[in-house]
């Protein structure tokens, strides 16, 4: 085996090194705050964000535990409302004219400025969050489902026209199973964009989540919190993004193979 | 078993309409083998289509064991020159696919059209690959696949749009030997289209020759050498040698310029 191909294929190195490679990040960090004498509340050393942790488990996690449910019930409601949306983008022309702009616009919405007005019209509740997530990540999957739908080869779909198959048929067994591996390029990206939006509207009208924790720490000078709270954030958005591919994995091996 | 009387097929194109096919007379006997042969463009997958039912012609009849064509048939089987099969499928259950389409139904059970699908398997030297994925086949291999799929009804017509067109000369030979001997033992008509002289000759009862722009039916050639036939040394050369020019001639013959037929875009074909 040449280095080369050790570095490419071995199982061992496609685990180490992405460790090897944070842990020296880390390390760097932790030296540099020794190094130059960095004050903690403007970078608190990696010692310093693992004691503000230990400080207060329990309230960290329930925290995260808030985030998570926001994003996963966001992103949910984002596949459900964005996959019939783009179905009926690719069914006609007419709607994929009258409601593409639409979506553009919606899309383009700076989604911080919004945060206030969503808290005003559905209240202090968890609703604004996860209409926040909605918000963020529907138009990747949107986009990548009509993608999807629309790279159906045209030869499988006069197979099944040859083959007399119904339109439900030639939906499920074809069009659908066809768009999923794109559908998924979607997904991942928009678990990445859901993190980040739930963040965004615990900035404003809650004392709850991730997002809170940052924007009273933030106040309060207390950075090693602060740090603690985005390294949740980063591993729960790295863990969310991971069950996709492994979901990915288990559903769609035909499509990883024949890439 | 296949009548087309004055069959023609206009098409509206970007640049306003084209007219694909005019004129078309043709009458394939029960059990005949018929290739269709001409330049890409004149017409020969749209002839084929319309025969499938894909497609309603513009002007003319087409009709299939006597009955006018509405719509695809169960009887009818249509094979592409990609293997068009479901990447998520094994190979097994591509070739069932047209069974499960029909939800099981029809004159036989499901368990034993799934030992029918065996035996094509077998027929074409896929047994041993039943749960493979398509990607995991050779070209040559998929194909077979596709052919066994548009068996597993027992097809009255199969309808083959250059099927073998994509894969080597190697493969080609191979796969074009093997559907004549499948062939010599079914009941089944055939309509073949190619654009080689030599596969024409190979497969063919008759072979009809199509002019382009627009596609008309131009000769139509009997080939009575007897079967089974090869590619190679036999007997019969000077007879295959002697249809190839007359077929050469008919295809080389100057005609209006022959345009590539623009690509289909995939997003022209929307789901109904
Ligand atoms: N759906 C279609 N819409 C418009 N023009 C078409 C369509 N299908 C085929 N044509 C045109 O009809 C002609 C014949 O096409 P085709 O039957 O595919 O030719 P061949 O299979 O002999 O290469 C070509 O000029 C092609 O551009
Ligand atoms: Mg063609």
């Amino acid at each position: 085996m040449t280095k080369r191909s050790w570095l490419k294929d071995s199982p061992a190195a496609a685990v180490l090194l992405p460790i090897i490679g944070l842990a020296g990040a880390i390390a760097l960090w932790w030296l540099a705050t020794i190094v130059f004498g960095i004050e903690s509340y403007l970078l608190p050393s990696p010692r310093d964000v693992v004691i503000s942790f230990m400080d207060q488990p329990s309230y960290l996690l329930t925290e995260t535990g808030t985030s998570i449910l926001e994003t996963v019930e966001g992103f949910l409601l984002a596949i459900v409302v964005g996959v019939p949306i783009a179905l009926l983008i690719v069914r006609s022309v007419l709607l994929e004219r009258l409601v593409y702009p639409l979506l553009l616009m919606v899309n383009a919405i700076p989604k911080v400025a919004i945060a206030p007005l969503l808290v005003v019209w559905m209240g202090f509740g968890q609703w604004p969050k996860v209409v926040m997530v909605l918000l963020v990540c529907f138009f990747p999957i949107v986009i990548s489902t009509a993608q999807g739908m629309k790279s159906t080869p045209i030869e499988l779909v006069e197979l099944l026209r040859s083959l007399n198959a119904s339109r439900t048929q030639e939906f499920f067994k074809l069009r659908l199973r066809y768009a999923m591996p794109q559908m998924f390029t979607g997904l991942k990206v928009a678990i990445s964009l859901a993190v980040i939006g739930s963040v965004i509207a615990e900035f404003v009208g809650t004392t709850h989540g991730l997002g809170y924790v940052i924007y009273q720490s933030g106040a309060s000078a207390d950075t090693p919190l602060a740090f603690a709270a985005i390294t949740l954030l980063s591993i729960l958005s790295i863990v969310l993004f991971y069950i996709l591919v492994l979901l990915e994995h288990l559903l769609l091996p035909w499509a990883q193979e024949s890439r | 078993m296949i009548r087309l009387d004055g069959v023609g097929q206009v098409f509206d194109g970007r640049e306003g309409q084209v007219t694909a096919l005019e004129e078309i007379d043709l009458h394939v006997q029960q059990n005949e083998f018929v290739t269709l042969i001409g330049r890409s463009g004149c017409g020969k997958s749209t002839l084929l289509r319309l025969i499938a039912g894909l497609i309603s012609p513009t002007s003319g009849t087409v009709r299939v064991a006597g009955d006018p064509v509405t719509g695809p048939r169960r009887d009818v089987s249509f094979m592409f020159q990609r293997p068009a099969l479901l990447p998520w499928r094994s190979v097994l259950s591509n070739v069932m696919l047209p069974i499960e389409i029909d939800g099981g139904e029809g004159d036989r059970g499901k368990a034993a059209y799934r030992d029918r699908a065996h035996q094509l398997l077998e027929l074409t030297g896929l047994t041993g690959f039943e749960r493979r994925l398509p990607h995991e086949l050779s070209g040559g291999m998929q194909q077979r696949v596709s052919l066994c799929r548009s068996l597993i009804r027992d097809p009255q017509v199969m309808l083959m749009d250059e099927p073998f067109s994509a894969l080597d000369a190697l493969t080609r030979t191979e796969l074009s030997e093997e559907l004549q001997r499948i062939k010599m033992e079914l009941d089944t008509t055939i309509v073949f289209v190619t654009h080689s002289i030599e596969e024409a000759v190979l497969l063919a009862d008759r072979v009809v020759v199509l002019t382009p722009r627009p596609g008309r039916l131009r000769e139509v050639v009997d080939i009575d050498i007897p079967r089974p036939r090869t590619l190679g040394q036999n007997a019969h050369l000077t007879e295959v040698a002697r249809i190839s020019g007359l077929l050469h001639g008919l295809l080389a013959e100057k005609v209006a310029p022959v345009e590539e037929p623009a690509p289909r875009q995939v997003d022209e074909v929307r789901p109904r």
